[in-house]
C-alpha cells in the first residue's frame, strides 16, 4: 500500500460525513399531517378514547374471529399465529407488500383472505365484509403508534411508483387527481369539509359519514367517484398499486388503526 | 347477537360516582332512507335501553330515528353495594339484548 493513501481516505471519509450534515441540516421539516389533525376536537376524542372509538367494535369481532376455527383444516389464525399481540406486532406497517407465490403486490386484506382460503381451506372473505373489515382492524391495531414502513423489495417499489402515476393522473369528468386536492388544496374547503393530506395511516376507518367501518379500498372509490371517474372493482390492481404507494408517501407516521373521520 | 362494548370500573367505594359507558353495534336504519331502486328502507332502530343495578333501573333512555348508528350511551350512577349491572336493549323487529357486568363495592 502506498503512504498517504490512509490519510486521503480519512479526508473523504470527512467529505462525506460534512455532505451527510449538510443534507441533514437542508432537510425541510416534516410537513405531513395526519387526517387526525383536520378532525374536531370531538372526533379526534373519539378516535383517542378506546371505550367511545366504535370501530372497536369490529376490533372486538376481529379478536373473537382470530380465535375462531373455521375451514377444512378446522384451525384458527390463532393455532398458526399464536397471539396476534406478539405474532402481529407491525405487520399492518409493512402492507402491501410484494407476495413472491403470486407474483404481485398485495394488501393486507388480501393476505388475510390469503391465509384464509389457503392455510384454513375456508371460504374466502368478501371485500368490505364485515369479517373481514375486524380481522383487518384486529390485526392492524397491534402496530397502532409504530412508524409506516412500508418493504423495499423491487416488487412493492415499482408497484408505489405506478400508484404515483396513478395519484398525479387526471380522471374523471371534473378532471382531477388526487394530488390536486391532497397534495396543491390540503387544508382548504371542499364544500364544508377541510380536504386533508391524504394519508393512509389510520385503515381500516370508522367514517361517520358511513356509520361504519370502512377500507382505504372503499376511501379510494369514494374519491373516484366524486370526481366522477370509473370507479375500479375492490381489490383492482390499480387500487393495490395506489395504497401501495400511499403508504410510501406517508413511511415513518404513526399508524392510528382503529381510526376515526368524519 | 350484536356486538357490545360496557366500560365501568369493576371495583368502587361505597357512595362512589361511576362513570359507565356503552356502545352497541346497531345499524339504527331510520326509516327515511331509500335504497338504490328508491324503496324506503325498512325501519330498524333501536327504541329503549335501561340500566338495572340489583334489579332497581338506574337510567334508561329511548332511542329514535335521527341517532346514529352503534350508539353510545354514557352516564353516571352511585355505587351502592356489589352486585350485577344489567344493561338492556330493545328495538325494532322484537331485538333484545342484555348483557352484565359484576361490581365490588368495598367500604364507605
Amino acid at each position: 500500500m502506498k503512504p498517504g493513501r490512509p490519510a486521503m481516505r480519512h479526508s473523504a471519509a470527512a467529505v462525506c460525513i460534512a455532505t451527510v450534515c449538510a443534507a441533514l441540516a437542508a432537510t425541510p421539516p416534516d410537513t405531513r399531517k395526519s387526517g387526525a389533525e383536520f378532525m374536531s376536537a370531538s372526533t379526534q376524542a373519539m378516535q383517542r378514547d378506546d371505550t367511545q372509538n366504535p370501530a372497536m367494535l369490529w376490533v372486538g369481532g376481529g379478536e373473537a374471529l382470530w380465535k375462531a376455527k373455521a375451514g377444512k383444516t378446522d384451525r384458527s389464525c390463532g393455532s398458526c399465529h399464536g397471539d396476534a399481540k406478539q405474532s402481529m406486532r407491525g405487520v399492518a406497517a409493512r402492507f402491501p407488500a410484494f407476495d413472491k407465490a403470486s407474483g404481485r403486490v398485495i394488501t393486507l386484506g388480501q393476505r388475510i383472505d390469503m391465509c384464509r382460503q389457503g392455510a384454513q381451506q375456508a371460504a374466502p372473505l368478501k371485500p368490505e365484509s364485515e369479517d373481514l373489515l375486524s380481522l383487518e382492524s384486529y390485526v392492524a391495531l397491534q402496530s397502532r403508534g409504530m412508524p409506516m414502513n412500508p418493504p423495499q423489495d423491487p416488487g412493492t417499489i415499482a408497484a408505489a411508483a405506478r400508484g404515483g402515476q396513478l395519484y398525479r393522473q387526471r380522471i374523471g369528468q371534473l378532471n382531477l387527481s388526487c394530488a390536486q386536492c391532497h397534495d396543491e388544496n390540503w387544508g382548504r374547503k371542499l364544500a364544508g369539509a377541510t380536504i386533508p393530506q391524504g394519508h393512509a395511516n389510520a385503515y381500516p376507518i370508522y367514517r361517520l359519514e358511513w356509520q361504519a367501518m370502512g377500507s382505504l379500498q372503499r376511501r379510494l372509490r369514494n374519491c373516484m367517484s366524486g370526481v366522477r371517474a370509473e370507479v375500479p372493482p375492490y381489490g383492482a390492481q390499480d387500487l393495490v398499486d395506489l395504497e401501495a404507494f400511499l403508504s410510501l408517501r406517508a413511511k415513518g407516521m404513526a399508524l392510528e388503526t382503529p381510526g376515526v373521520r368524519p | 347477537m350484536a356486538r357490545t362494548l360496557i366500560h365501568m370500573p369493576a371495583n368502587a367505594r361505597k357512595g362512589e360516582v361511576i362513570e359507565i359507558r356503552a356502545l352497541i353495534a346497531h345499524p339504527m336504519e331510520s326509516g327515511y332512507r331509500p335504497d338504490a331502486g328508491g324503496k324506503l328502507v325498512p325501519r330498524d332502530i333501536l327504541t329503549s335501553f335501561t340500566c338495572r343495578y340489583n334489579g332497581a333501573t338506574v337510567f334508561s333512555a329511548e332511542l329514535h330515528p335521527a341517532i346514529s348508528a352503534n350508539p353510545y350511551i354514557a352516564f353516571f350512577t352511585v355505587a351502592t353495594e356489589s352486585g350485577t349491572l344489567e344493561f338492556s336493549w330493545q328495538g325494532d323487529h322484537g331485538f333484545a339484548q342484555t348483557e352484565k357486568m359484576p361490581i365490588t363495592v368495598s367500604g364507605s
